[in-house]
C-alpha cells in the first residue's frame, strides 16, 4: 500500500515539500469564493434552487426564490451566505505569516508557496544524488551455490542521477541484487565506527518461492529505494567510496562467503529486536582480527545471550564497560527517552490515521446512501416541495462523498509526514551500533591494556630470574626477547586502538551534534507539513 | 419536529390570559427524567407538561409524572381508536439498555418521547381524544389502573397483526404456493404508495445505519486526536525551547478537538441521526396502518360474502316457508347491518389514509431538510472551528522554524 508512494515521498520530503493539490478536479485552487460547484457543504446549505434539477450546473447564487423557498430553512441561511467571506479569511492570514526560506520557486502566486514547508537539505547548498530503484528482474545462477536456498536471485536496477564532484560522471545505471546491498552494509560499518550509519533492510529467512513472490519483490524494492536514499542524505557516506563503487561500477560485485554464512546466521536471529541486532554486528566486526572459526563460536554464545537479555538494553548483557564518560551516560539516557516517545507518539500517529480512514469511509457511505435516498423521493415526489428538499439533500449527500475523497488524500499526506517519527526511529537505531562501536572500542583498548600488563610483568620475571643465573640460559633469553618482541607489538595495536577510539569518539559527537540540528529541523516541518495539510483539507472539504 | 415545537411555542407567545381572541393551542413538553425505584424494578419517569387553551381541559396548564409504559399504553389506545391514521412512532422498548441507562440513551428517549406527545397534540383528530386528555390530565395512581386494565385485551394483536403483515407482504408466494389467494384490494393507485412505504423503509434504514456508525466514527476520532495530543506533549519534552513549546502546543490543540469531536459526535446523533431514526419508526407505522386496512378490507370482503350466501339461505328458507324463517330474517338484517358498518370502517380508513400520506410527505420533507441542514451545519462549523484551531498554530511553527534554522540569530 505505501510502496509506490514511497517514492516520491522520500524524493519530495528532501526536496520542495509542496503542500500538494488535494482536489484533482478543480482547475484552480486560488478562488474558492467563486466556485462553481455545490460540492461543500456550506454551498449546499445555501442552496435553495428550485427550478434546476442540477444543480451542480447551475451559477453560484445564494439563491433566494421565496415562491419554493422553505419558510423554516430560510431565516436559518442567514449566517452562510458569508461563507464565500470565510473562504476569504482563512486565505489572507497565511499569506502575512513569515516566510523563512527564500527559495527560488518558479514565481508561482499560489497560496501554497507561503505554506511551503522548508527541508534542511534546501540550505546545504546545490549538491545533490537521486537514486531510484526499479525494474527487478529474476536471474538465475549458473554456478552451484554454497548457500542453501536455490540458486534464482532478483536484481534491480539502480539509477543514480548527481552533480557531486567525486562521482565525476552524472547518470549511472547498475543492476545489484540484495546480497550486495548487505556486503555495501556491511562495509560501511566497518569502515565508518562511530558514525550513525542507517540501518539496512532486513534480509528476511526466506525459501525460493517467497522469493518469487511480486509483493515481497515490491516490498523489498521500495526498502532498498529508502535505504539507499537514506546513505546518500548522511554527509560522510555520500561521498564514501564504498557507496560510490556501489552505485557507478557496472557489472557484478564481488562477495564474500564469510559474510554470507555470519550475516545468515544474523539473520536468522530476525526474531529478535533490531538493535540488539545492531550491536551484535559490531561485536563479529571487532573481532576481525580473529579467525573466522573463533567468530562463529562467540557469535553463537551470543545468541544465547542475546535471547535472555532484555528489549532495550542498552550493553547491559555483556561485560560491563568502565564507561567514564558522564556526557555519554547521559546522551544515552535521552535518547532512550526519546525512543520511547517516538514510539509511543508513533502508534498514536497510526491510530489517528486510522480514525481518519475510517471517518472517510463512512462519510463516503452515507453520502452514497443519501444520494439513493433522494434519488428515490425524487422519482416518487408529489409535491414540488419535496423536489426541492430532494435537490438540497443531494447537495450535502454528494458533500459529504467528496469530504470522504479528501479524507484518503489527507490521510495519505499525514502518513507522509508522520512518517518523520519512524525515520526517527530507525535513526536511533544507527546510534546504538554506533555507540556499541565505542564500547567495543574502549574495550578493546582495555583488553590490550591487561594483555600489556601481564606481558610485562613476565618480562621482569624472567629478567629476576635470569639475572640469578649468570652466564645465562639461551632459551632463557631467547624467551625474554620474545616478551619484549610481543610487548613492542602489543604496545603498537593499544596506540592504534587508543587512535580508533579517538576518532570513533570524535564520529559520535560529531554526529550527535548533526542529529540533535537535524531532528529540530525535521521534526518542526513535521508539525507544519501536519497542521498545515490539516488546515488545507478541512478548508477544501468544508468550505 | 422541530417544526411542530416551533409553531407550537410561536402560538404560545401570545398571552393565554386573552382565551376568546385566540386560536387554540395545545402543547406538550416532555422533561427531566428521572430514575424510580430500584435494581430489576428501576423505570425513568418523565415530566409532562400540558399548556392548552382547549376547553376539555379546564385550565391552562398541566404537570403530571409519567413512565415509558404509560406512553405505550396511549398508543396502544390511539391505534385502536383511530384506524387510518398514521399514530405517531414511539422509541424502541429497549430489555438491555434499560438497566444501564446511560445519560445518552436517557436523553434520546426522552427528545423522542417529547416528538410523539407533540405529533399527537398537534394532529386535527388526535388531539381531540379522550385517551389523550387522560394521559395528560390524570394523575399517576389513575393512569396505572387504567394501564392494567388494558394489558389483557390487546394481547393477541401482535400474533394476529404479524399474519396480516406477512400476507400484506408475500401474496405472490401464497399463489404460487397454490393457496387461497388472499383477499386483496386491487387498486393500482394504493399499490404505488404501499411499494413506495416500503421501499422508503429501506432507504430510511441504511441512512439511519451510515448516520449511527458516523457519530461513532466522530467518537473514535475525537478519542485518537486525545491519545495522539498526549503523545505529542510527552515527545515534546524531549526537545528544548522553541521547539518543545511547539510539541506541547500541537498536543494541547489535538487535545482541545478532541472535545469538540466528541461534542459534534453528540449533535449529530440527537438533530440528525435521531430524526432519520425516527422517520424508520414512523414509515413501521404506516406499515401497521397498511395492515389495518388490509384486516378491514378482509372483513369488509368476509361480511359481504357471507351476506350473498345468508340471502340464498333466505330465499330458500322463503320457499319452503320454514319457521326458522323468522331468525333467519332477523340474522340477515344483522349481517346487513355489520356489512354497512365494515363497510364504513373501510372507508374511513381509506379516506383517512389518503389525507394522512399528503400529510405525511409535507412533513418528512420540512423534517428532513431540517436534520440534513442540521447535518450540514454541524460539519461545517465543526470543520471551521478545527481549521482555525489548526491554523493559530502556524506562525508558532513558523518562528520555530526559523529559530531552528538560525539558532545564532
Amino acid at each position: 500500500m505505501m510502496g509506490s508512494e514511497n517514492n516520491h515521498i522520500q524524493e519530495s520530503s528532501r526536496e520542495q515539500m509542496e503542500i500538494p493539490i488535494l482536489n484533482e478536479d478543480d482547475g484552480s485552487n486560488d478562488d474558492v469564493s467563486t466556485s462553481k460547484s455545490y460540492s461543500n457543504y456550506c454551498s449546499a446549505m445555501t442552496t435553495l434552487s428550485s427550478s434546476s434539477e442540477h444543480p451542480l450546473l447551475t451559477p453560484p447564487s445564494i439563491a433566494t426564490n421565496p415562491a419554493s423557498s422553505d419558510p423554516l430553512l430560510f431565516p436559518s441561511h442567514d449566517p452562510f451566505p458569508e461563507s464565500p467571506s470565510y473562504a476569504d479569511v482563512i486565505i489572507s492570514p497565511l499569506e502575512d505569516s513569515p516566510t523563512v526560506s527564500s527559495d527560488g520557486d518558479g514565481g508561482s502566486d499560489d497560496v501554497h508557496r507561503k505554506l511551503r514547508v522548508s527541508p534542511r537539505s534546501q540550505l546545504e547548498g546545490s549538491e545533490y544524488l537521486r537514486i531510484t530503484v526499479s525494474d527487478p528482474k529474476k536471474e538465475v545462477e549458473s554456478s552451484n551455490s554454497f548457500v542453501p536456498g536455490g540458486n534464482s536471485y532478483v536484481t534491480y536496477l539502480i539509477t543514480t542521477n548527481t552533480n557531486i564532484h567525486e562521482y565525476r560522471g552524472s547518470d549511472f545505471r547498475v543492476r545489484r541484487r540484495f546480497r550486495d546491498v548487505i556486503m555495501l552494509a556491511d562495509r560501511l560499518s566497518e569502515g565508518y565506527k562511530g558514525y550513525f550509519v542507517p540501518i539496512r533492510p532486513d534480509k528476511s529467512v526466506m525459501e525460493s518461492q517467497v522469493m518469487q513472490k511480486q509483493e515481497f519483490v515490491e516490498q523489498r524494492r521500495v526498502a532498498l529505494e529508502k535505504y539507499l536514499r537514506r546513505l546518500v542524505m548522511h554527509p560522510v557516506i555520500k561521498k564514501s567510496n564504498e557507496l560510490k563503487e556501489f552505485l557507478t561500477v557496472e557489472g557484478r560485485m564481488p562477495s564474500s562467503a564469510r559474510t554470507d554464512v555470519a550475516s545468515n546466521l544474523l539473520d536468522g536471529m530476525m526474531a529478535l529486536p533490531k538493535q540488539l541486532l545492531g550491536e551484535s554486528r559490531s561485536v563479529i566486526e571487532s573481532q576481525d582480527a580473529v579467525e573466522p572459526a573463533k567468530g562463529r563460536r562467540d557469535l553463537l554464545s551470543l545468541f544465547k545471550e542475546l535471547k535472555q537479555s532484555v528489549v532495550h538494553d542498552w550493553g547491559r548483557s555483556r561485560p560491563p564497560v568502565e564507561e567514564e564518560d558522564k556526557e555519554l551516560l547521559e546522551k544515552k539516557e535521552k535518547l532512550h527517552y526519546l525512543e520511547q516517545q517516538l514510539t509511543n507518539a508513533s502508534k498514536q500517529a497510526e491510530s489517528l490515521v486510522k480514525a481518519q480512514e475510517d471517518m472517510g469511509d463512512t462519510m463516503g457511505e452515507l453520502g452514497l446512501a443519501f444520494i439513493k435516498l433522494t434519488k428515490f423521493e425524487n422519482d416518487h415526489a408529489i409535491l414540488n416541495t419535496q423536489r426541492v428538499r430532494a435537490a438540497d439533500m443531494k447537495n450535502v449527500a454528494t458533500a459529504a462523498v467528496k469530504a470522504s475523497r479528501l479524507y484518503r488524500a489527507l490521510n495519505a499526506q499525514t502518513v507522509k509526514h508522520l512518517d518523520t517519527l519512524h525515520e526517527y526511529m530507525g535513526l536511533i537505531l544507527s546510534v546504538h551500533s554506533a555507540f556499541s562501536d565505542r564500547s567495543s572500542a574502549l574495550s578493546t583498548i582495555q583488553t590490550l591494556t591487561s594483555e600489556l600488563s601481564s606481558l610485562h610483568s613476565r618480562a621482569a620475571k624472567h629478567e629476576t630470574t635470569s639475572s640469578k643465573n649468570f652466564g645465562g640460559d639461551n632459551s632463557r633469553i631467547h624467551k625474554l626477547e620474545e616478551l619484549k618482541e610481543s610487548i613492542r607489538v602489543t604496545e603498537d595495536a593499544k596506540r592504534r586502538a587508543i587512535r580508533d577510539y579517538e576518532q570513533i569518539k570524535d564520529n559520535n559527537r560529531s554526529e550527535m551534534k548533526r542529529l540533535d540540528s537535524e531532528r529540530q529541523a525535521d521534526f518542526v516541518n513535521m508539525l507544519k507539513g501536519f497542521v498545515t495539510n490539516q488546515v488545507l483539507f478541512l478548508f477544501k472539504a468544508y468550505c | 419536529m422541530n417544526a411542530l415545537q416551533r409553531s407550537g411555542s410561536d402560538s404560545m407567545a401570545q398571552s393565554p390570559r386573552s382565551p376568546t381572541s385566540q386560536a387554540p393551542y395545545l402543547t406538550v413538553s416532555v422533561t427531566d427524567p428521572a430514575k424510580m425505584g430500584n435494581g430489576v424494578q428501576a423505570y425513568i419517569s418523565y415530566k409532562v407538561i400540558t399548556k392548552t387553551n382547549f376547553p376539555e381541559y379546564q385550565g391552562p396548564e398541566k404537570i403530571v409524572i409519567r413512565r415509558y409504559s404509560d406512553f405505550v399504553w396511549l398508543r396502544d389506545r390511539l391505534f385502536e381508536k383511530y384506524k387510518g391514521i398514521f399514530i405517531p412512532p414511539l422509541p424502541e422498548k429497549s430489555t438491555v439498555e434499560k438497566f444501564r441507562f446511560s445519560a445518552e440513551f436517557i436523553e434520546m428517549r426522552r427528545q423522542a418521547l417529547d416528538v410523539f406527545v407533540n405529533r399527537v397534540a398537534s394532529h386535527h383528530e388526535l388531539q381531540q381524544s379522550e385517551d389523550l386528555r387522560t394521559f395528560l390530565l390524570e394523575d399517576e395512581q389513575t393512569m396505572e389502573r387504567e394501564r392494567s386494565q388494558e394489558t389483557g385485551i390487546f394481547k393477541k394483536k401482535p400474533a394476529d397483526f404479524m399474519q396480516i403483515f406477512k400476507d400484506v407482504q408475500s401474496k405472490v408466494s401464497d399463489v404460487v404456493l397454490g393457496k387461497e389467494k388472499p383477499v386483496e384490494e386491487s387498486n393500482p393507485e394504493y399499490e404505488k404508495q404501499k411499494n413506495y412505504i416500503f421501499q422508503l423503509e429501506d432507504h430510511l434504514a441504511e441512512a439511519q445505519k451510515h448516520a449511527y456508525r458516523l457519530v461513532k466514527r466522530h467518537r473514535e476520532l475525537g478519542q485518537s486526536l486525545s491519545d495522539f495530543g498526549k503523545a505529542v506533549k510527552l515527545l515534546g519534552t524531549c526537545e528544548g525551547n522553541s521547539l518543545g513549546k511547539a510539541f506541547s502546543e500541537l498536543g494541547a490543540k489535538s487535545e482541545m478537538l478532541s472535545i469538540k469531536l466528541q461534542r459534534e459526535a453528540h449533535h449529530l446523533l440527537m438533530s440528525f441521526e435521531e430524526p432519520l431514526k425516527d422517520y424508520v419508526r414512523a414509515v413501521q407505522s404506516i406499515k401497521a396502518t397498511i395492515a389495518e386496512r388490509a384486516i378491514a378490507f378482509r372483513n369488509h370482503c368476509e361480511l359481504a360474502e357471507t351476506i350473498k350466501f345468508k340471502e340464498i339461505d333466505l330465499n330458500k328458507l322463503r320457499l319452503t316457508r320454514s319457521e326458522k324463517l323468522a331468525d333467519a330474517e332477523r340474522e340477515y338484517e344483522q349481517l346487513k347491518a355489520d356489512g354497512k358498518e365494515s363497510k364504513r370502517k373501510f372507508e374511513t380508513i381509506v379516506k383517512l389514509m389518503n389525507q394522512e400520506i399528503a400529510r405525511f410527505q409535507e412533513q418528512k420533507t420540512i423534517d428532513m431538510g431540517v436534520a440534513f441542514h442540521e447535518f450540514a451545519k454541524g460539519q461545517a462549523n465543526l470543520a471551521k472551528s478545527i481549521a482555525e484551531a489548526w491554523r493559530s498554530l502556524l506562525p508558532k511553527l513558523e518562528a520555530c522554524s526559523f529559530f531552528v534554522q538560525n539558532p545564532d540569530a
